[in-house]
């Protein structure tokens, strides 16, 4: 079945949270059959008086799921991916007071020098795409991929354009991207969350768990952050000297005395209760099973560079893969450390950059290879970047030459790529000035990303509400336009 | 509005048969008066007003306003001609033929009742009314029930419904549901055994009042509430945002517990937390209060403007209140007016104009903080006011106390006129500066009047030395004090002695290095009142303890509101279009017209703190009822806790809602102590949860309210509940916030130092509403059982029921150590599984277990008995114990505390 006829069958299934329990009450053995599409859709929906869901989607998705790759940082385009020679002529001369008038910098002061690239660029593949010397594999795909060159916010601190980027609004208390889709469209595994977090880098991203909460959502749509050590997901393992037979006789006691109170006092939320208990036992079983990448052949861990039993990058585009193979809807990956202000060596253009990009070159064109190997490409959408740019002048924090070459956050300009999930390949959209300081064509801003990740997802960013504090909020709140051009 | 007709309703008691005909047939010859709320306004919601409303007005018609609406539109035409339909447009698109044409667009039309509505109403004149919650209460009719049914009024209005409905009323729930029901409800907790014992054996006619009584008076009642209201107030222990650094801000908490407790009259607790700082001689706990709106979120990540943050908070200051004590949705206000309510844009920046003068500025340190100091400098602090109040009066030694704890008022960098060769440390004129020799500052219209020092707030490394001179009227004005300016340890106040005091006057500020390098940071000057007693000989040795005092370290700080003063105070701009970088008209502190009605005079937050619980105002007593009803209920007479605007629902029983209301900010005297038991002594509280098929079928959500909800304990009440029916929960109140254990690695932050630092003893099963809440880490455990995140302003917890809280509840070593916990305890129970099956559940529920349960339990003892004799080494991997009866006992308590009936309100 395709997904616009999953989605349609689902809602028919699902429009009211009453039909549902009908089928439950039936019989116990039922629920297995209803929960067919996992947890999300089992729960609240219907519950509320949101009419959003019952409507989806809104149109035929090319998207089944997405994997957000978003570099916590933001990475320096002008060493990346927007080649500029002209910035290089300018290299160590005055910024001229036009280009200051009227702005507003996180740490640039007074008159900073302008900086030129500080690795090399070529171009790669038939579309002849400039990549930097920084992203060796990268250069292999970058027919595969469409980067989106004039990029632009409104937020020039780390956690607001999180926020604004992950949530469309720079303040915290709306839900990410990952809870609407999740509450849009549901998982298509009962066993897994819809909605899964997996962070590297060594650090959260600034914006915290904000960046992947449901905000007026209900809960049940944040995201679940996965564990880089421990359990991978909060609390999924027994304790020690509980077998899992011990926890089935457990789950029949209480399942029994819960059937004994349904019978007593008539509450469906008890029979919706169990339903919950017997997806705790499977998660139990699944979510180990997905999240263990030595199941997987060691020519693939070496395509991603993974190295099991350690957090990295690597290791979690390699699951960000499995999960999305087992149905997981939205897949979201922080990677932290991208913040070259060049105070010190680790944030420096010429170091730190370099160990950065070498974290995550292997394994992103891995993603991309790998999904595309499997015939998952096609309705998998996947996202790089960071929430800013970064300028082209020089860092000068306090008025002062800095020790290493770095550049301050941007708002006006920065390159993003996506790839599959109906996006076109071998393309770049967008320009930037000489000098990669604003977009001078087809400008993309962030709420267009969010309006064009929903559409892939057959949902229209306008129409998908929810009505909270006497309002219908939205993702991309009164703006955003899908960004035509793009799409395959 | 009433009907005309009403009186054929409620009239004369005997109406004769003609009388009665006589009244049909005039009744149906002189149309009805139709009534707007009631009829008019429900077709205008669903139909016309997403297109046609405060914002959005296709064509020129807008529906909120009558005057927009009888304007000539866009195409020329009138849409509402009062007194005749047959002129208005709106009447002849919503019959038009041509579906093109006909309103509303693409939907299905209107029915030919709604129609004929629409058209009578603007033929009696179109006229509009306030929407019900903007009216005030009328003082209900009680209505008259007689089934013997009733224990007090809220039963009859209650009852009158469930009648009307075609349902009847459950009985009173069984004594042991009952018990259990209103001890979670009143004070969060289960009852223990002997409680239950208690209650139980108490035959008298008193018993359940009593009951009632005592759990009002225990100290758990405050701790219970408390976390409603910190939801309300967004309390957390860290500020939000990318560092989320720890903030010290738990005696608010603690404030709110004891206001509870001591059932402080919902009017001044009203008061004091919205502006206890204006209120005369504020003692330090209403200053306290006001860390309510201190609870907002603080940016302190390198390269933020101060002021866009300053400014985020003073909007969620005013969206909070209005959603707090109104239910009103002001935050669409701030880009445009309302699109449904009638609120003008302008007025939100009226409403902004209140909160825009308090002195926090969005800073790492949090100022103004209110102090407590180490041991012996409150010792200090004790004898200098006591000196003061020898030699003035207790009220002046207050004044210097709050002087000496919070270090207002103070004039700092956004309050100075001019300033020359100086740099502001951030890019923000609000943050502390840099200052040179040569450097000066210029402050206009200083008041000195009693001044007698001014404290410079500096801080200065070894190597520069430099000096300050304060010249009045110019640069070159005379000298009226100065000072050398030594080497400080951080900031630090360093008085100058002031020689003359004109009244209102230019201060000039002028730094002169020794050497040509000099420089030292400066954060502002404060203004020091004459001490009293000047010709005491002790005279300049108090002076000296004061200084010293007001630099002494301290041990505890609570962020406080501080209003600045008149002469310094900031002026409020409408924001165009919600950006704050573009100001538009000045606005001036006021309510919306649709609330405050007649003109009213509105200076400061005090005074809108006393408007809100003033007689004039229709709504806080009706939002601030519903909101406790729904707590007990979980749900509202007003589902829409949040939203008592157009788009909110309509309530269940409006007449209840209004006689609640009208009782609580009456005769209650605000006192919620009262309001609380009036709701619990009712029948319809204290019904049974079973649900009938007759109910179930005709009123599946029990909007009615003929049997009693079943609402699924708190993510606070879940754990509490747990460590108390294991006899492990502590009873230890107030106090800093505690972090009781959690898997490792759920904090991962940048740029902090904060650690989660496991509590010792007591501390790790204090009650939930003491843990320690990282706002980008919560604790994970309240998250996923939909505690609020505590970001913004939460009115309604959603209850979901999903696999995680299972995962929780069965594996979270919290959850387990309980068990364990138990299984120790009923260990020791004489007799075999029967007995030590029904003691478990007894414990766990307060009441024995049915056979069905017992057998369940005895089943699951058996097999897992079976299953550890086998695997002994599992066993005592489980429980660290070599006797394989515990692990089998900790299975069978998981098992318990895992039941739906245990999170679960019968």
């Amino acid at each position: 079945m395709d997904l616009y006829n999953e989605a349609r069958k689902r809602k028919l299934e699902f429009t009211t949270r009453r039909h549902f329990l009908k089928r439950c009450g039936t019989g116990l053995g039922g629920i297995a059959l209803a929960s067919l599409l996992g947890p999300q859709h089992l729960l609240g929906r219907g519950m509320g008086d949101n009419a959003g869901p019952d409507t989806l989607p809104h149109f035929y998705p090319k998207a089944k799921r997405v994997i957000y790759l978003h570099m916590a940082g933001a990475p320096s385009q002008l060493e990346m991916f927007d080649y500029k020679p002209k910035l290089e002529e300018l290299h160590d001369l005055d910024c001229p007071e036009s280009l200051l008038e009227g702005k507003r910098f996180a740490f640039i002061q007074g008159i900073p020098k302008m900086l030129g690239p500080q690795h090399s660029f070529e171009r790669y593949g038939e579309s002849g795409t400039y990549v930097s010397e920084l992203l060796p594999h990268f250069s292999n795909i970058v027919d595969e991929v469409a980067l989106l060159k004039a990029m632009h916010t409104d937020e020039f601190n780390h956690a607001p354009a999180q926020l604004f980027l992950q949530t469309g609004s720079p303040r915290v208390g709306r839900p990410s991207i990952g809870a609407w889709v999740t509450y849009g469209l549901g998982s298509e595994n009962e066993n897994l969350p819809g909605y899964m977090v997996l962070v590297s880098g060594g650090k959260s991203p600034s914006a915290g768990k904000n960046a992947w909460g449901s905000g007026f959502l209900p809960s049940e749509y944040q995201g679940v952050q996965c564990r880089n050590s421990g359990d991978p997901i909060l609390y999924v393992s027994n304790p020690d000297g509980m077998s899992r037979d011990i926890r089935r006789k457990s789950l029949d006691a209480i399942n029994a005395i819960n059937k004994e109170q349904y019978k007593e006092f008539g509450d469906q939320e008890i029979l919706s209760r169990i339903a919950q208990y017997e997806m705790a036992f499977k998660m139990q079983l699944s979510v180990p099973e997905v999240m263990d990448i030595t199941k997987e052949p060691t020519y693939i861990q070496a395509l991603y560079g993974a190295n099991p039993g350690q957090a990295s990058f690597a290791n979690n585009c390699l699951l960000a893969r499995r999960l999305v193979e087992q149905g997981v809807r939205f897949v979201q990956l922080y990677h932290w450390g991208w913040d070259m202000h060049g105070d010190s060596k680790a944030t420096s253009l010429n170091e730190g950059l370099k160990t950065k990009c070498l974290e995550i070159d292997k394994p992103m064109t891995a993603l991309v290879q790998d999904l595309k190997l499997r015939g998952l490409l096609d309705d998998t959408l996947v996202i790089w970047g960071g929430e800013f740019g970064r300028t082209p002048m020089r860092e000068n924090r306090g008025g002062r030459i800095m020790p290493f070459y770095g550049r301050d956050h941007h708002t006006e300009a920065f390159t993003i790529w996506m790839a599959g999930g109906g996006i076109k390949s071998g393309f770049s959209y967008g320009e930037t000035d000489d000098i990669g300081y604003y977009g001078i064509k087809d400008r993309v801003h962030v709420h267009d990303l969010q309006a064009t990740i929903l559409h892939q997802l057959g949902l229209d960013h306008e129409k998908f509400t929810y009505h909270f504090q006497g309002r219908d909020f939205r993702l991309t709140d009164v703006h955003g336009h899908v960004v035509k051009d793009i799409l395959a | 509005m009433a009907r005309q007709f009403d009186f054929t309703i409620t009239g004369p008691k005997k109406i004769s048969f003609f009388a009665g005909i006589l009244l049909i047939l005039l009744s149906s010859c002189q149309e009805e008066k139709i009534d707007f709320n009631a009829q008019v306004r429900p077709i205008l919601n669903k139909n016309c007003i997403s297109c046609h409303g405060g914002v959005k007005q296709s064509g020129g018609f807008g529906l909120i306003f009558r005057e927009n609406a009888l304007r000539e539109t866009k195409n020329g035409k009138i849409g509402i001609v009062p007194g005749h339909p047959e002129k208005s447009e709106m009447i002849a698109r919503i019959k038009h033929d041509d579906p093109e044409m006909r309103m509303p667009l693409e939907k299905e039309p209107l029915s030919q009742e709604e129609i004929d509505v629409l058209t009578q109403w603007i033929k009696q004149g179109a006229e509009w009314q306030d929407h019900w919650a903007y009216l005030k209460p009328p003082e209900p009719q009680i209505p008259h029930t007689t089934s013997g049914w009733a224990k007090n009024e809220i039963d009859h209005f209650i009852l009158n419904k469930i009648k009307e409905n075609n349902l009847s009323p459950s009985e009173e729930a069984g004594r042991y549901d009952l018990v259990r029901r209103v001890y979670l409800d009143l004070t969060g907790l289960p009852p223990s055994q002997e409680q239950i014992a208690a209650f139980v054996n108490d035959h008298s006619e008193q018993a359940y009042e009593n009951l009632v009584d005592q759990l009002l008076a225990s100290p758990k009642y405050g701790e219970h509430w408390a976390s409603m209201w910190l939801d309300l107030a967004r309390f957390a222990d860290s500020k939000g945002y990318e560092a989320d650094r720890a903030r010290e801000i738990w005696k608010f908490r603690d404030w709110v517990i004891k206001a509870f407790n001591d059932d402080m009259p919902f009017d001044q607790f009203t008061i004091e937390q919205l502006a206890g700082d204006l209120l005369p001689d504020p003692s330090i706990n209403q200053l306290i209060a006001t860390a309510f709106h201190r609870n907002t979120l603080n940016n302190d990540e390198g390269g933020t403007d101060n002021e866009e943050y300053r400014i985020a908070s003073v909007i969620d200051r005013v969206n909070t209140t209005w959603e707090v004590w109104q239910s009103t949705t002001m935050s669409c206000v701030q880009c445009h007016s309302h699109p449904y309510d009638p609120i003008l844009m302008k007025e939100y920046y009226s409403s902004f104009a209140f909160f825009n003068n308090t002195s926090d500025w969005d800073v790492p340190g949090e100022q103004p903080l209110l102090k407590e100091l180490e041991e012996d400098d409150e010792t200090r602090l004790e004898e200098i006011k006591k000196w003061i109040a020898n030699r003035s009066t207790v009220t002046e030694s207050g004044k210097w106390e709050k002087f000496l704890r919070v270090g207002e008022p103070k004039l700092r960098p956004e309050d100075f006129e001019e300033v020359g060769n100086v740099v502001h440390y951030n890019r923000s004129n609000q943050d502390f500066m840099q200052v040179f020799n040569g450097s000066y500052i210029k402050i206009k219209g200083v008041s000195l009047q009693d001044v007698d020092r001014i404290y410079i707030n500096y801080r200065q490394s070894e190597k520069y030395k430099g000096s300050l001179y304060i010249r009045v009227d110019s640069l070159t004005g005379p000298v009226i004090g100065k000072t050398t300016l030594p080497k400080t340890n951080g900031f630090v106040n360093r008085p100058v002695k002031i020689t003359s005091k004109p009244a209102i006057t230019d201060l000039y500020f002028q730094f002169i290095g020794l050497s040509g390098d000099y420089a030292g940071l400066i954060d502002g000057f404060l203004l020091g009142k004459k001490l009293p007693g000047d010709n005491d000989t002790e005279y300049q040795r108090v002076y000296k303890e004061i200084d010293e005092v007001l630099n002494a370290p301290f041990r505890h700080s609570t962020p406080i509101m501080v209003e600045k003063p008149k002469t310094h105070s900031r002026k409020t701009h409408v924001f165009v279009r919600g950006n704050w970088l573009v100001k538009g008209d000045e606005a001036f502190p006021g309510v919306p017209e649709v609330f405050s009605g007649e003109k009213q005079a509105f200076d400061n937050r005090l005074d809108l703190a006393k408007w809100l619980v003033s007689e004039e105002n229709p709504l806080t007593g009706r939002v601030i009822v519903n909101r406790f009803w729904a707590k007990l209920f979980g749900k509202g007479l007003v589902t829409t806790v949040e939203d008592f605007g157009t788009l909110g629902d309509y309530p269940s029983h409006p007449e209840l809602l209004d006689w609640l209301a009208l009782r609580f900010s009456g005769e209650w005297d605000w006192q919620v102590k009262k309001l609380l038991k009036t709701i619990v002594m009712s029948a319809t509280y204290r019904q049974s949860v079973k649900v009938t098929a007759i109910a179930m079928e005709r009123d599946p959500d029990n909007k009615w309210l003929s049997r009693s909800p079943r609402v699924r304990l708190s993510a606070e009440q879940i754990r509490d509940q747990a460590l108390a029916v294991s006899g492990l929960l502590s009873d230890k109140m107030y106090g800093p916030s505690v972090m009781p254990p959690q898997p490792d690695g759920v904090w991962t932050v940048v740029y902090s130092n904060a650690r989660w630092n496991t509590s010792d003893g007591e501390d790790a099963y204090r009650r939930g509403l003491y843990t320690y809440t990282r706002r980008s880490s919560p604790y994970p455990s309240f998250i996923t059982f939909d505690a609020a995140g505590r970001e913004f302003c939460l009115s309604r917890r959603i209850n979901t029921n999903t696999p995680l809280q299972a995962l929780v509840t069965l594996n979270d070593p919290v959850y387990f150590e309980t068990a364990l916990n138990l299984a120790r305890q009923i260990m020791l129970v004489k007799g075999g599984k029967k007995e030590k099956a029904e003691v478990a559940y007894n414990k766990v529920m307060g009441k024995m277990p049915g056979p069905e349960k017992t057998n369940i339990l005895m089943k699951l003892l058996e097999e897992t008995e079976a299953y550890y004799r086998e695997n002994e080494q599992e066993a005592y991997e489980l429980t660290k114990s070599d006797n394989p009866e515990l692990a089998t006992l900790t299975v069978m308590a998981n098992a318990l505390m895992n039941m739906d009936e245990f999170i679960v309100k019968n």
